[in-house]
């Protein structure tokens, strides 16, 4: 039975907070005590038309909430629970909210539809609720349904296909729900809600057209609905239509060949003259075919001949007159556009798709457009300037170097003169345009820039940079670019040093702007400084970074001293906190690559630690991760010293590792355990229970994002190295583990990329840790290890037939068959010589164009030879 | 206005993410630290035992070749490339390999109980080094890691014969001195025989099985084609009278280098130890004064160290002993950097031992030493030297010192009498 709990309901919306707060718990506690009636009450408040609509909300909201989550683990969890309710009361529900569909309040019919979905996702990937398609296809075909129920059903239907899988349904029941929706687009019998909640269920429901979409009749029919329906009198019916035919782009690219005629007609009408949020769709079926075509160039890439992907070049095709059709978007920017930085306009969508454009077709867009870039950018309007300057920075990636630096080369001059124009959107995108030709054209070997315009750049950007933030922030950008372009120039470096003096402080100035909202140009002068410190030519600079190094520790310890009243101050602090430890970060890889710098973190070394610790203190995440990264590097600096900071870091160390909601922080934490390991050797064997206790429970830690696994095992090895025989006691539970882990590897069913790659860095941290506790025993306790030594191979045959093995994987496996012929010796001769897979396996290796890969095989099949002819 | 569809990344964005990047930079360090941890500790295995193919040339190593050369040499030069060898930092092969070699103090005192637990033995002058025999090579390496030779020898597994009995893998390790003149290999110290490890034996087991094992493999033979240098075992003795006096002034068939004293109870202890000795006079040593760079004695004791980040110099020792400091105009106007090794001088007047540590007052920079030098000195030899300049211990003080040991127990053995 159902229980009354409307007044709960309503109670829990008062504004009373007491009120609100009793009747809260007591909801909760209805719904720990008995899920399935809480759910059954719920449904039953949701369905019943007398009820205020404020309790039929909330019902609908709690009721949404026991069956799906954000979070993948609790989605699980919730899921489970709704599959172990009593199916008398599972179906009630799901009457109840079938016929809430028939509701007349909008609210509760759109509320029951996404419930329904809900239910949906779970029971019809079990086969379960198969009657479900044919109930509300039946509200369809019936004449006398009213206009509400159909348009609540056809939402029902697109909320199913967006939850479900294409795998879950028949065919039969996708072609029902394909008819039922394409005939509800039909304007003579339907209104506008019908209407557009057909079109909008299309949307969801493309996916599951895979068979629809290769007959051609069917086909063309979906398509002749969807391109009619772009042409309704209602923008929103119109809009919804684009986003299908966007959709349809993406996921049909390879059968548009015969509408595209039609699809450029309606859509360069629509960016012309329809409606923004109708326009903004038209140009983005061109940016999708655009992602398409790279897309399958970028796969063509790999093959000489022969791919079977077809590329119909429709942007080439259409280049001629889709250019200017997207030229024309740019000179439609907004008022005060540059002061908000998410905006999503006509002249971001079209820049956007230029872009694109560019990339696609590289050198072919250059012409198209550098006559509208001439032609505008010495108007003294600025819309005209600023859309020119844009025109000219969307292009700068596609074109070869060798057409676009000539032109780059003419027009550097006028661009800085540019960051003087009176509009700040004229300066906003000049730098912009100036941050991406040093992003892209810029190289030490390249011609864009030097040591003839360099003075003029570094005059104009230094300047620059005490524009109005926005300008500022993209002056940041250009400058930050420019000193990437050096990065790997090993001497030609130096050519910075001049200016590296007047670049820091003028960052550092920068980043204490009292106007610089938000913050973001603050972090951008940070993040800057970064890249400038990484150019910086060491041991040249020593000093000059040595120096930063004691200010930016000032300033971390002022950081220490803000007044702090609200969240927004600590947010605030701890923000700063951030990037002042980044800095430091990246000054001690820096200065830590010379012998010659090396003294001066050394010297700062204890002040280094104190302000970490103090920043810990402070307790914020973002921090706490950053600081961390920074003492992972200072440990690898300092080596054995490193012991003397133990007693006081290890409590935060341990807390990093214990943070499993914040994965990151963990996962940086397990990293700096490994820096830790390196540096103090055995020194680290006090500390070795704490951690090695906190990592195991991480490991069975069901609630810990997955990819910190791996780095916990290939830790595991850096804790054997570092500590040998020691690692004896931890033995019995680190086995299990990575057998148990090796077992999942090989079971996991690799359906995505993503999926594919965890299970590779899964594998290769598995080997790590084999290999560290293989090479940690090897003097002592070799024994130890041998009772493994079959199983190891076992494991490591199946990694070696796996093709979606990576190199990372080869590596380490192979490392680790030597180390286990190198520590087990003539004990593995038999086994060896049983299993015959390695010859084949270093056979593939030496293959490799990876230097260090054939070295490893050589060396594993030197040992390897040992313990065969021992 | 609404934002972008949720792919779609506008085109003009901040373009900085340096968070993201620094996150990148530490992982990737971290994985390649990782993998450079554990290849350093297969290569240095393997540069014990120098796996791989057959030896396709004899690097002739001089020991006065730089450093760099020596660690490129590491593993042979058929089982390392250069990139490689050059991952492996200098200072890491060096204190490796001193790890591995027991390094005796200089004897600046006479331990107490000389005769009874104590093996006295002539020194033989040479290149101190690591014999190691397996898989059918012998290779021998100085104490900074440079190979000194590489042949086919009698030790077990030492050279492609057919005869050796137990696994071709199993290797051997013998502590020796080079002695240039006989081309001979002389045996002070047994580390491992057939893959039996005997680090953790005492000096008097290591003694016996040393005498024993040595002669059943023809070690000692005269050289040919597949033992190209001879093996001898330097006679040992108990350091009672008859035992020093025989090893200070017996004939030995080689050039004597002082003598070495090792205390029977000690394990082969890798390092630095008090627990082995040297000690010399010109009697024994045409060496007891220390050369300076062009081989003559300075008029001032001239002393090797470490240069450390904090401007210190300091010794060998684990842990490293101050002696004295530069300043750092200094280090900057001679261009020097951490971890050089730098000769300076000690002026007489200024050298002093304050409650039982050594004070070197002010030190005059020399230079830099030899690129093939690869420790600073330690404590016990900055003193034995200043001691053999003004106060040496003599021959007559550790006969004394054994003498007084034997009357000490006659006392002892009459007082049991007496009470008896």
């Amino acid at each position: 039975m159902a229980m009354e709990i409307t007044q709960a309901l309503l109670a829990a919306q008062s504004p009373d907070s007491q009120v609100r707060t009793a009747a809260e718990s007591n909801l909760k506690q209805f719904q720990e005590q008995n899920l399935p009636h809480f759910l059954l009450s719920l449904s039953a408040e949701l369905a019943i038309e007398q009820k205020p609509p404020e309790s039929r909300r909330l019902a609908g909201i709690l009721l949404k909430n026991s069956l799906d989550a954000k979070d993948s683990f609790r989605k699980e969890q919730l899921a489970k629970q709704w599959v172990a309710v009593d199916p008398a009361i599972k179906s009630q529900i799901k009457e109840a909210l079938l016929t809430t569909l028939a509701s007349q309040v909008s609210d509760a019919r759109s509320t029951a539809s996404q419930v329904i979905a809900k239910v949906a996702s779970i029971e019809i990937p079990r086969k379960e609720w198969q009657d479900l398609i044919g109930k509300l296809l039946a509200n369809m075909t019936t004449k006398e349904t009213p206009a509400s129920l159909k348009q609540a059903t056809l939402q029902s239907l697109g909320y199913v296909c967006e939850e479900v899988s294409p795998s879950d349904l028949e065919q039969d029941q996708v072609n029902a729900i394909l008819t039922a929706v394409v005939q509800g687009m039909n304007q003579a019998e339907h209104g506008f809600e019908v209407r557009l909640a057909a079109i909008r269920a299309l949307y969801n429901a493309l996916d599951f057209a895979q068979t629809n979409f290769e007959n051609e009749m069917e086909r063309n029919y979906i398509m002749k609905v969807v391109c009619e329906t772009a042409v309704s009198k209602e923008p929103e019916i119109r809009q919804a239509a684009f986003e299908c035919l966007v959709s349809v782009a993406s996921i049909y690219y390879g059968v548009l060949e015969p509408y595209m005629q039609t699809l450029f007609n309606l859509t360069a009408n629509a960016i012309r003259g329809d409606e923004e949020q109708v326009a903004l769709q038209a140009i983005e079926f061109w940016s999708t075919v655009c992602d398409e075509e790279i897309a399958i160039q970028e796969e063509c890439a790999g093959n000489d001949e022969g791919n079977s992907v077809l590329h119909f070049r429709f942007v080439e095709k259409a280049l001629h007159v889709l250019v200017p059709v997207l030229l024309e978007t740019l000179l439609k920017q907004e008022e005060d556009q540059d002061q908000d930085d998410g905006i999503w306009n006509l002249s971001m969508a079209g820049g956007t798709c230029l872009g694109l454009v560019a990339c696609t077709v590289g050198d072919a867009v250059v012409p198209l457009v550098m006559p509208f870039v001439q032609a505008n950018i010495t108007k003294s309007d600025w819309r005209s300037h600023e859309a020119a300057t844009f025109a000219f920075g969307s292009i700068l990636e596609g074109p070869s170097v060798e057409k676009l630096a000539p032109m780059v080369h003419n027009g550097l001059d006028f661009l800085l003169s540019a960051m003087k124009d009176p509009s700040s959107h004229v300066r906003d995108t000049t730098a912009w345009t100036l941050s991406r030709i040093f992003e892209i054209l810029h190289s030490p070997s390249g011609t864009i820039i030097d040591q003839s315009n360099l003075p003029k750049i570094m005059t104009v950007l230094l300047e620059s940079i005490r524009d109005v933030p926005n300008v500022a922030e993209k002056v940041c950008g250009a400058i930050y670019f420019l000193a990437q372009g050096y990065e790997d120039a090993g001497s030609a470096s130096s050519v910075l040093t001049p200016y590296l003096g007047n670049i820091i402080t003028t960052l550092l100035s920068t980043a204490d702007r009292a106007d610089a909202s938000s913050n973001r140009l603050c972090s951008s002068a940070y993040e800057t400084l970064n890249e400038v410190v990484r150019c910086s030519s060491i041991p040249e600079n020593t000093n000059m970074i040595g120096q930063l190094l004691h200010e930016i520790l000032k300033r971390l310890g002022q950081t220490m001293e803000l007044e702090i009243v609200s969240t927004d101050d600590k947010e605030r602090q701890s923000n700063l906190q951030a990037l002042l430890c980044g800095v430091i970060q990246v000054i001690i890889q820096t200065l830590n690559g010379s012998e010659e710098s090396l003294p001066v973190i050394l010297q700062s070394a204890d002040q280094m630690m104190v302000m970490f610790l103090r920043v810990f203190a402070c307790h914020s995440s973002t921090v706490h991760e950053e600081a961390m990264l920074a003492i992972g590097a200072l440990a690898y600096t300092t080596g054995q010293e490193f012991a003397k900071y133990m007693p006081e870091f290890y409590k935060y160390l341990e807390r990093g590792l214990q943070n499993f909601e914040e994965y990151q922080v963990c996962s940086i934490s397990v990293g700096v355990v490994g820096d830790i390991c390196r540096a103090m050797d055995d020194k680290v064997l006090p500390y070795c229970d704490g951690i090695m206790s906190v990592l195991l429970k991480d490991l069975s830690n069901a609630v810990l994002h997955r990819s910190v696994k791996p780095p916990i095992f290939s830790c595991f090895g850096d804790i054997a190295l570092a500590i040998g025989e020691q690692f004896e006691k931890y033995l019995p539970y680190v086995i299990p583990m990575l057998q148990g882990a090796a077992e999942l590897s090989t079971q996991i069913e690799c359906t995505d990329e993503d999926t594919e790659e965890y299970v590779n860095q899964l594998r290769r941290g598995i080997f790590e840790a084999y290999s560290g506790i293989l090479q940690g025993f090897k003097n002592a306790k070799a024994d130890l290890m041998l009772p493994h030594a079959g199983h190891l191979l076992q494991f490591t045959e199946a990694v070696f037939k796996d093709k979606n093995r990576d190199e990372g994987v080869t590596k380490a496996a192979v490392a680790m068959l030597g180390d286990l012929a190198d520590a087990q010796g003539p004990n593995l001769k038999l086994l060896f010589r049983d299993c015959t897979f390695h010859a084949e396996f270093l056979g593939e290796c030496f293959q490799s164009d990876d230097d260090q890969l054939r070295e490893t095989a050589t060396w594993t099949q030197g040992m390897i030879r040992r313990v065969l002819v021992s | 206005m609404a934002p972008p569809p949720d792919h779609r990344r506008p085109i003009k964005r901040a373009a900085i993410s340096d968070q993201q990047r620094r996150r990148e930079v530490a992982l990737r360090l971290q994985a390649d630290r990782r993998s450079d941890a554990q290849n350093r500790a297969r290569q240095l295995a393997s540069s014990v035992l120098s796996l791989g193919p057959e030896p396709e040339t004899e690097p002739e190593v001089e020991p006065e070749q730089e450093m760099s050369d020596a660690s490129g040499q590491l593993a042979g030069r058929t089982d390392l490339d250069p990139v490689r060898a050059a991952r492996l930092r200098g200072p890491e092969v060096r204190r490796w390999f001193a790890r591995q070699l027991m390094l005796p103090e200089w004897m600046v005192d006479v331990p107490p109980s000389l005769d009874r637990d104590w093996y006295v033995l002539p020194r033989p002058s040479g290149k101190r080094c690591f014999v190691v025999s397996s898989n059918g090579t012998t290779i021998s390496r100085l104490r900074n890691g440079s190979i000194l030779h590489r042949f086919p020898s009698n030790l077990p597994n030492g050279a492609r014969t057919k005869d050796v009995s137990g696994p071709a893998s199993s290797y051997s390790i013998l502590d020796c001195i080079f002695h240039e003149p006989d081309e001979t290999y002389y045996v002070i110290d047994m580390v491992c025989w057939r893959g039996y490890s005997l680090y953790d034996c005492t000096a008097e087991f290591r003694f016996f099985w040393l005498n024993s094992k040595l002669s059943e493999t023809g070690a000692s033979d005269p050289p040919s084609q597949y033992h190209r240098y001879r093996f001898n075992v330097v006679q040992i003795y108990e350091c009672n009278l008859a035992g020093l006096q025989a090893s200070y002034s017996g004939q030995v068939p080689y050039v004597k280098d002082g003598l070495l004293f090792f205390n029977k109870h000690a394990h082969y202890q890798a390092g630095n130890t008090p627990l082995a000795l040297v000690w010399k006079d010109n009697v024994c040593s045409q060496y007891v004064l220390d050369t300076d760079s062009k081989g003559q004695i300075p008029s001032q004791q001239q002393v090797v160290l470490e240069l450390q980040n904090d401007g210190n110099l300091t010794t060998s020792d684990d842990p490293p002993v101050a002696l004295g400091s530069l300043s750092r105009d200094l280090i900057a106007q001679s261009g020097l950097r951490v971890g050089n090794l730098v000769r300076v001088a000690i002026r007489d007047d200024y050298m002093r031992l304050v409650d039982g540590k050594l004070d070197l007052g002010k030190l005059q920079l020399v230079g830099k030493t030899n690129h093939s030098r690869a420790f600073a000195d330690t404590y016990s030899k900055v003193l034995f030297q200043h001691a053999a300049r003004h106060a040496p211990l003599r021959i007559e003080d550790l006969v004394a010192s054994i003498q007084s040991i034997s009357s000490t127990d006659k006392s002892q053995a009459s007082d049991v009498e007496m009470e008896g």
